[in-house]
């Protein structure tokens, strides 16, 4: 026990010595999760402001200028008059307008008697992006809706009995992206971190056979095993850290859970993605198919199946079954959670679960993989 | 000089095709990547867990309640009588959206006055909630015009979707992941290509050889770019044949643009190249690179929502451009004068980056 400790000890100064010496692996530790949370973080927003929004007015006159000035004072939309619908659709194909808005001439007269005949107003979106266009016909109806209610409260007119739907956003109130997204992210930085810290670095060593002449050493695979992941988590909880503070103090978060749920989550997720990443060292025998089979499990599961941006509910159902397989899910929902909501144990209990599976999982694949490579 | 440039082209290929793990990673992850992501790339909600909180006893709210049920954004899923219990439930997830309905609701349906109803929603996912939203407000105001029958709406607002009338997700995601897995594909291998033979030391062998450095160059970079080629019409065929996406634009117009940008990738990856002394360096170079230049183009959130500098640094970004392109040769015929309009700023990154990278093997040979 005391030799085991022992090399477990002199395996430990020699991963820091390595670490230390290149420069690499403390380039993936900070300055990488830096440069992914600053990009992304502000290159990931979901909020729409000043959509571009084309207005064609047939026959300019009181009601039709009113409506547009309605539009025109929504922070969501910015106009612009368009002379014709055909300037209004090339304007539109080649995507310096999100939309079209046409009243056609007819449309004072009805606008003037509202009983007979609704007038009508036209929305032609380019729906390439379709999430953009809902938003976007989101945004004009409800500057529509203002104008109609300014329109009869200057007429006097007896409100008929409607229903007032009043929203309540809770954890989020002003239903900032970034409040939703910066979590996600975390998440996906984490993700590349912890696995390429070990996949890349030591893909390297096995390329070059150094790996081999470590296992042939007195010391054992698990000792080995252990040094290792031990050196990188305190690189990667190092990196979290970082991550987590830059999240409050860039982008504004609010943190409203506690410090330990965070910590277990981070160290279970860390163990599994540092897991990961040897594993992938030990199965692909050179860098450039570690770095290929790093990128295909990491980054892209973790943006687009984590729940990060894509909503896991609206997927089919097998793929909802897949994301499971994706530990990113259970650390977005978890930081999600303690960032918004607080310490909800329901939520935050089952994650942790599903965290620590997949650190079993990866850690006793890499001991079964490193094991069978050696026979 | 043709013969030597082959002999160089054919022996980069032999080096990337020989090792039947490097084929594998090039050939599946595009297929695996198509069909996973192809379906969970929708910022749209269907079934959203909803809560009743039904404090009224009259008919009115029983059918709004109904509506609600029926409607296929969201499904019913319990029902709560207190305040506590909806916390609780919104907490933990196990509804989204709570609709409140006051106790003199249907009274003041019945009595003509403007009735108050509430939607309580979970907003940490903000997107999701903001869609939630607008389907609340389409049932509500439906449910309100039918309580009036003849006073008739004063507007009606009348929407047509252009070029993607269905609003389908898939239309939107496939030629994104057109342009972003064959970048990943010729940034990597451009990216190792000049780095492993100097790691391994075989770039002074090159050097010797009677290849000029030009020659070099366009040896090291047709491999990215066949790769990348390959890579961007998996995904194209996988789109229109499995996914059923229209093609509307001009196809041979799609492969020169593709080029083009595969052009720009390589470009990219070989600056990487001869700036890392390993392949480890250049690895991490494109790692670094790579989710900055998916993020920026537009890919996952409009360019317009960035902030300026982001806004800014996604015009250095070919993905944007190709992006741009691809969506607009799929969905809408996009016109040439549009896509030369795009592809001019492609053509500047590509002639820029293959520059350097060729300063830079010039400045090895001598």
């Amino acid at each position: 026990m005391t030799a085991s400790l022992l090399r477990l000890r002199g395996l430990a100064r020699k991963e820091i010595k390595q670490i230390l010496r290149d420069p690499s692996a403390i380039l993936i530790a900070f300055l990488m999760p830096i440069v992914l949370l600053v990009v992304n973080g502000f290159g990931i927003s979901l909020d729409a402001s000043e959509m571009k929004l084309a207005v064609v007015i047939e026959a300019p006159e009181e009601n039709a200028r009113g409506m547009l000035q309605a539009i025109d004072a929504s922070p969501y939309l910015s106009v612009q008059r368009a002379l014709s619908t055909h300037d209004g659709e090339a304007a539109m194909i080649d995507g310096r307008v999100r939309g079209m808005l046409v009243l056609r001439d007819d449309f004072a007269q009805r606008a003037g008697r509202p009983a007979s005949w609704p007038a009508q107003a036209q929305l032609v979106m380019n729906a390439t992006d379709p999430n953009t266009a809902r938003i976007l016909e989101g945004y004009v109806a409800g500057a529509l809706q203002v104008w109609l209610a300014g329109q009869a409260r200057e007429r006097r007119l007896a409100p008929i009995g409607g229903i007032d739907l009043e929203y309540r956003d809770w954890f989020n109130p002003e239903l900032r992206s970034a409040d939703f997204i910066v979590p996600g992210i975390i998440a996906m930085v984490m993700t590349m971190t912890g696995t390429l810290l070990t996949a890349l670095i030591v893909s390297r060593e096995w390329e070059r056979g150094t790996m081999e002449s470590m296992l042939a050493s007195p010391a054992r695979m698990v000792e080995l095993i252990a040094a290792k992941l031990g050196c990188y988590f305190a690189l990667g909880m190092g990196s979290m850290g970082g991550a987590v503070t830059l999240a409050i103090a860039l982008f504004g978060l609010p943190y409203r859970g506690s410090i330990g749920p965070l910590a277990a989550a981070a160290s279970l997720f860390l163990i599994f993605a540092l897991g990961l990443g040897l594993f992938i060292s030990t199965l692909a025998r050179n860098q450039f198919v570690a770095s290929q089979l790093a990128f295909l499990t990491t980054m892209m599961p973790a943006m687009m199946l984590s729940g990060m941006l894509f909503d896991i509910a609206a997927m089919p159902r097998w793929l909802q079954f897949v994301t499971y397989a994706v530990p990113a899910r259970y650390l977005v929902s978890t930081l999600q959670t303690l960032f918004l909501a607080g310490d909800v144990w329901a939520v935050v209990l089952p994650n942790l679960a599903g965290l620590g599976v997949a650190a079993v999982l990866a850690v006793s694949a890499t001991l079964v993989v490193t094991r069978r490579r050696l026979d | 000089m043709l013969r030597r440039i082959i002999a160089l082209i054919a022996k980069e290929l032999v080096g990337l095709w020989k090792d039947p793990k490097t084929r594998l990673v090039i050939l599946v992850p595009p297929l695996v990547q198509v069909v996973i992501f192809a379906y969970s790339a929708s910022y749209d909600v269907t079934n959203v867990p909803l809560g009743i909180w039904n404090d009224d006893v009259g008919t009115q709210s029983a059918e709004l309640v109904r509506r609600f049920a029926a409607s296929p954004a969201f499904s019913a899923v319990a029902s709560f009588a207190s305040p506590a219990e909806v916390r609780a439930a919104l907490d933990a997830k196990k509804v989204a959206v709570v609709l409140h309905v006051p106790q003199d609701f249907s009274a003041d349906v019945l009595a003509g006055r403007t009735a108050q109803a509430q939607l309580l929603l979970d907003a940490r996912r903000s997107n999701s909630a903001l869609m939630a939203q607008g389907y609340a407000a389409a049932i509500v105001g439906t449910f309100a015009q039918d309580l009036h029958p003849t006073h008739s709406p004063p507007l009606v607002l009348l929407t047509r979707d252009w070029f993607n009338p269905t609003l389908e997700s898939t239309w939107f995601i496939l030629p994104g992941l057109v342009c972003i897995l064959s970048l990943i594909m010729s940034l990597l291998i451009s990216a190792l290509s000049l780095a492993r033979e100097r790691e391994l030391g075989t770039f002074e062998q090159l050097l010797v050889t009677p290849l000029r450095p030009a020659e070099i160059l366009v040896g090291k970079a047709l491999p990215g770019i066949i790769v990348g080629l390959i890579n961007a019409n998996i995904v194209v065929v996988a789109a229109l044949l499995w996914f059923r996406l229209p093609f509307r634009g001009n196809l041979p117009l799609l492969e020169a643009m593709l080029l083009l940008y595969t052009l720009t990738g390589v470009g990219i990856g070989l600056v990487l190249s001869s700036l890392a002394r390993t392949q480890q360096q250049a690895m991490l170079g494109v790692f670094v690179c790579a989710s900055p230049m998916i993020v920026l183009s537009g890919y996952a959130a409009p360019i317009e929502n960035m902030p300026y500098l982001a806004e800014l640094a996604s015009r250095a970004d070919p993905v944007r451009y190709m992006l741009v392109i691809a969506r607009g040769l799929f969905l809408q015929d996009m016109p040439l004068a549009v896509v030369l309009g795009q592809a001019w700023p492609m053509a500047l990154i590509a002639f820029t980056t293959l520059t350097v990278a060729g300063l830079a093997v010039r400045r090895a040979v001598s």
